[in-house]
């Protein structure tokens, strides 16, 4: 059974300004699906490409719930004794040896004793679970992990607990929000997506965009920080190897303020392009489509 | 955003009650029926979920029935299809006899406001309703929605054009793609942006920059694009109130992306395989680089063994292997280009290639009647559309008279290559195996299965149509490894995935 808790938020548009006033600008499905990951107490599985703040959202929603951010970063090769917890075994090696020659003390005492509290070393998982005070926990880029490591997460997602076979369940003294993030590099298991809330970010609209340039880049004008965004949303339109991102959306404009620009011209985007895309196939064929001129809107006479 | 306020977002009633469930009940069987695949579990989350959204906020309601059922960001348009069919303005269904009822009162500073009020009057049938508005008038309001972009303008323009050039009527067995057409042959939309661009111009004096004029002109398309989904969505809503959900369901389903079938890609579809394509090759890659160094063991190493056994008091408890180096193969893919296999041939080239860091070599080789070898069109290029297109264009396949000859084509790659496939090399060939009753030259094949590693065929024709007409995949079967159907990606995923 779980913990009853206190909601976090309140209504939908409670968990929009929220997450704006720590300068994170969601839109309608994000905030939705964070509103419902409280209430129902489910773990959000965020997809999408990369660059479009998908860590962020977790960071943002810690700032702005005043809880703690435990990070499990996820790589190839993650095991239990990383992710879980391990039994700190120089611990237990020193107490046996202390202990040597003490008859009082028989052997099931002694085991008892060695697999206490004290000599477990938490990570990650592990310590959001036993965390008294509020915490959200992030797992970052799951899909790297191998598909039998999943399975590790499954206890934690479903149910806020962890089995240790030496010490018996481990329950959740208060319920962490838990964001798993993915970029999608394999498909994962159906076990570990049933347990999750699904929410995509994609590249924002053209409006959300603008307002993220405004908010994020000091000293940027209402006019340029359109122009940014209409400019980006032109070249995401094209069939490119790597679409620019947010982020990189971002140290343009940043580039731009730098250089003093007011109102881009073909020239300056041309000459920045390097920062928005990173193939020098997706920049030539950008440039060109850029600076030539598109006839099909001329009016025929 | 100010869904709530708006009158065509109040689809269900608010309570939890039996309709709705029924409702959600046969919302769900769809989207199975669309190969979504929804558990049980996801089920009642969905049900659990809407306890928690106001139901009268149809973004709400559909962000929490996408937030639990759909999984996989290549299932959202279907399920987006699904919910618009199921969830479509159910509130004032009875309110499309006489449109004025359920409009909400625009701000109605162009668009006369009583030409609406006067509509619902005559609105009855489809093609004598809203003669108070005139044509001009409602170019005018086109013009001005597509302007001022808002969004409100746009589901008007759109309902009146719908109503007045669809030429909808009930029981009338046609597609909505063909309503459409007649409401959109008759919008002009090509002459308004035209016009919009033209004035766009004036404004700033004539004369734009390309980077402007390129702006400008992804703007209004933009619009243009939101002004055609709100007619695709009107004529829906009418096609829905007309036939009925279920049925309206049935004909709108469409494949998953990874089941469209190549062969009968609309170009719709084909822009959307070629996005699928990307992330696909990606994901392709990465789990073929895995495979190569999991799941298999080197030999003993030995001085590493050694060394661990020290953590045991020198028993060599745990053994140590080096790490496999397989061979990675040898890849010579011989494809058809001819019509109707052509984006087949494509799509497969363009597969292998996108993942060719994964075999030691690939050689492409095309054919119609003549054949040909493509190899450097794809080497010293990043860009693999663009070298697929070269193949299309330059590549030397016809010999006599472009149909299909595979009889022929094999000889010239046997003359010619033949030398070149070794014990490594695994020969692909792409194909429907129609020869036009030209001669099968079956030989060769068996020749290169003795000389090569092994020799797959992959038939993009559904299982059923093989050895019928001039197909001879059978005769040429006999003699590969392996035949496979290979008809949408997934399938042509699942063979790739294999072969590394």
């Amino acid at each position: 059974m779980l913990p009853p808790m206190e909601n976090r938020f309140e209504s939908v548009t409670g968990v929009r300004d929220a997450l704006r006033g720590v300068n994170y600008l969601s839109d309608e499905s994000i905030a939705g699906v964070v509103y419902l990951a409280d209430r129902l107490r489910k773990p959000i599985l965020v997809e999408g490409p990369a660059g479009t703040g998908k860590t962020q959202l977790a960071k943002s929603v810690a700032e702005t719930t005043g809880a703690r951010l435990i990070r499990l970063q996820c790589y190839e090769g993650l095991d239990e004794a990383k992710a879980l917890y391990e039994w700190n075994y120089k611990k237990q090696l020193l107490r046996i040896q202390a202990e040597r020659g003490d008859a009082s003390k028989d052997w099931s005492e002694m085991s008892d004793d060695i697999f206490g509290d004290e000599f477990l070393l938490t990570r990650p998982l592990l310590e959001a679970i036993r965390a008294e005070d509020p915490v959200v926990l992030l797992i970052d880029e799951v899909d790297r992990v191998e598909i039998e490591t999943e399975a590790l997460l499954l206890e934690i997602l479903s149910d806020y607990q962890v089995s240790i076979p030496e010490m018996g369940t481990i329950t959740a003294t208060q319920i962490p929000l838990v964001f798993l993030t993915s970029n999608n590099t394999r498909e994962l298991s159906e076990a570990l997506k049933r347990r999750c809330l699904f929410l995509h970010i994609d590249y924002p609209e053209i409006d959300r965009e603008r307002e993220i340039v405004l908010t994020k880049v000091p000293g940027i004008t209402e006019t340029l920080a359109d122009q940014v965004a209409r400019i980006v949303r032109t070249i995401r339109s094209l069939e490119l190897k790597k679409a620019p991102s947010v982020s990189e959306t971002l140290d343009w404009a940043n580039t731009l303020v730098l250089l003093g620009v007011q109102q881009v011209t073909e020239a300056d985007a041309v000459d920045t392009l390097h920062i928005l895309l990173k193939y020098q196939t997706d920049i030539a064929k950008t440039a060109k489509e850029l600076s030539s001129a598109q006839s099909k809107w001329q009016k025929t006479p | 955003m100010t869904v709530t306020e708006d009158a065509d977002s109040v689809p269900v009633p608010i309570e939890l009650g039996q309709p709705l469930l029924e409702l959600l009940n046969g919302f769900v069987i769809e989207l199975r029926n669309a190969s979504i695949p929804v558990s049980l579990t996801e089920n009642l989350d969905a049900m659990e979920a809407l306890r928690h959204v106001p139901l009268g906020d149809r973004e709400a309601f559909k962000y929490a029935l996408a937030a639990t059922m759909v999984k996989n960001q290549s299932h959202w348009k279907a399920f987006e299809t699904v919910f618009e069919i199921y969830f479509s303005l159910r509130g004032d269904q009875y309110a499309l006899g006489e449109d004025g009822e359920g409009q909400p009162s625009e701000d109605g500073e162009e668009q006369d406001g009583d030409g609406d009020g006067e509509m619902a009057g005559q609105g009855g049938d489809g093609k004598g309703g809203g003669s108070a508005i005139t044509p001009e008038q409602l170019a005018q309001m086109l013009y001005n929605a597509i302007l001022s972009g808002d969004r409100g303008l746009m589901r008007m323009v759109s309902r009146t054009a719908v109503k007045r050039f669809a030429g909808m009527e009930p029981g009338r067995p046609v597609g909505g793609t063909y309503y459409l057409y007649r409401t959109l042959r008759n919008l002009d939309l090509d002459g308004v942006l035209a016009k919009l661009m033209e004035e766009a111009r004036q404004k700033v004096g004539g004369k734009m920059s390309p980077l402007e004029e390129r702006l400008q002109g992804d703007e209004f398309e933009n619009r243009v694009d939101q002004l055609r989904q709100e007619i695709e969505a009107e004529i829906r809503r009418r096609l829905v109130a007309d036939r009925g959900v279920e049925a309206m369901a049935k004909t709108l389903r469409k494949p998953l992306p990874e089941d469209v079938d190549f062969m009968h890609a609309s170009r719709d579809e084909m822009a959307k395989l070629r996005k699928a394509i990307y992330p696909l090759t990606r994901k392709l890659a990465v789990r073929l680089q895995r495979k190569r160094l999991h799941g298999r063991r080197g030999a003993l190493d030995f001085r590493n063994t050694v060394r661990h056994s020290m953590s045991y008091g020198g028993v060599p408890a745990e053994l140590k292997f080096r790490r496999p180096r397989p061979k990675k193969p040898d890849i010579m893919v011989i494809a058809d280009i001819s019509g109707s296999v052509a984006a087949f041939a494509r799509f497969t080239l363009h597969l292998v290639y996108a993942i060719s860091s994964q075999f030691s070599k690939v050689r492409s080789f095309v054919f119609i009647d003549g054949l040909d070898e493509v190899t450097k069109y794809f080497e010293g290029t990043e860009d693999i559309l663009e070298a697929v297109h070269r193949v299309n264009t330059e590549a030397d396949v016809v010999w006599v008279d472009g149909h299909s000859d595979y009889g022929h084509a094999f000889e010239v790659f046997w003359e010619k290559f033949g030398r070149e496939v070794g014990p490594k090399t695994t020969v692909i060939i792409l194909g429907d195996a129609r020869n036009n009753y030209h001669s099968s030259q079956a030989w060769i094949i068996k020749e290169l299965r003795e000389k090569a590693r092994s020799v797959f065929w992959l038939n993009p024709e559904p299982r059923s149509y093989w050895d019928t007409g001039d197909s001879i995949v059978g005769e040429y079967g006999q003699h590969c490894n392996g035949v496979f159907e290979c008809r949408n990606l997934r399938q042509l995923e699942g063979f790739v995935d294999n072969l590394a």
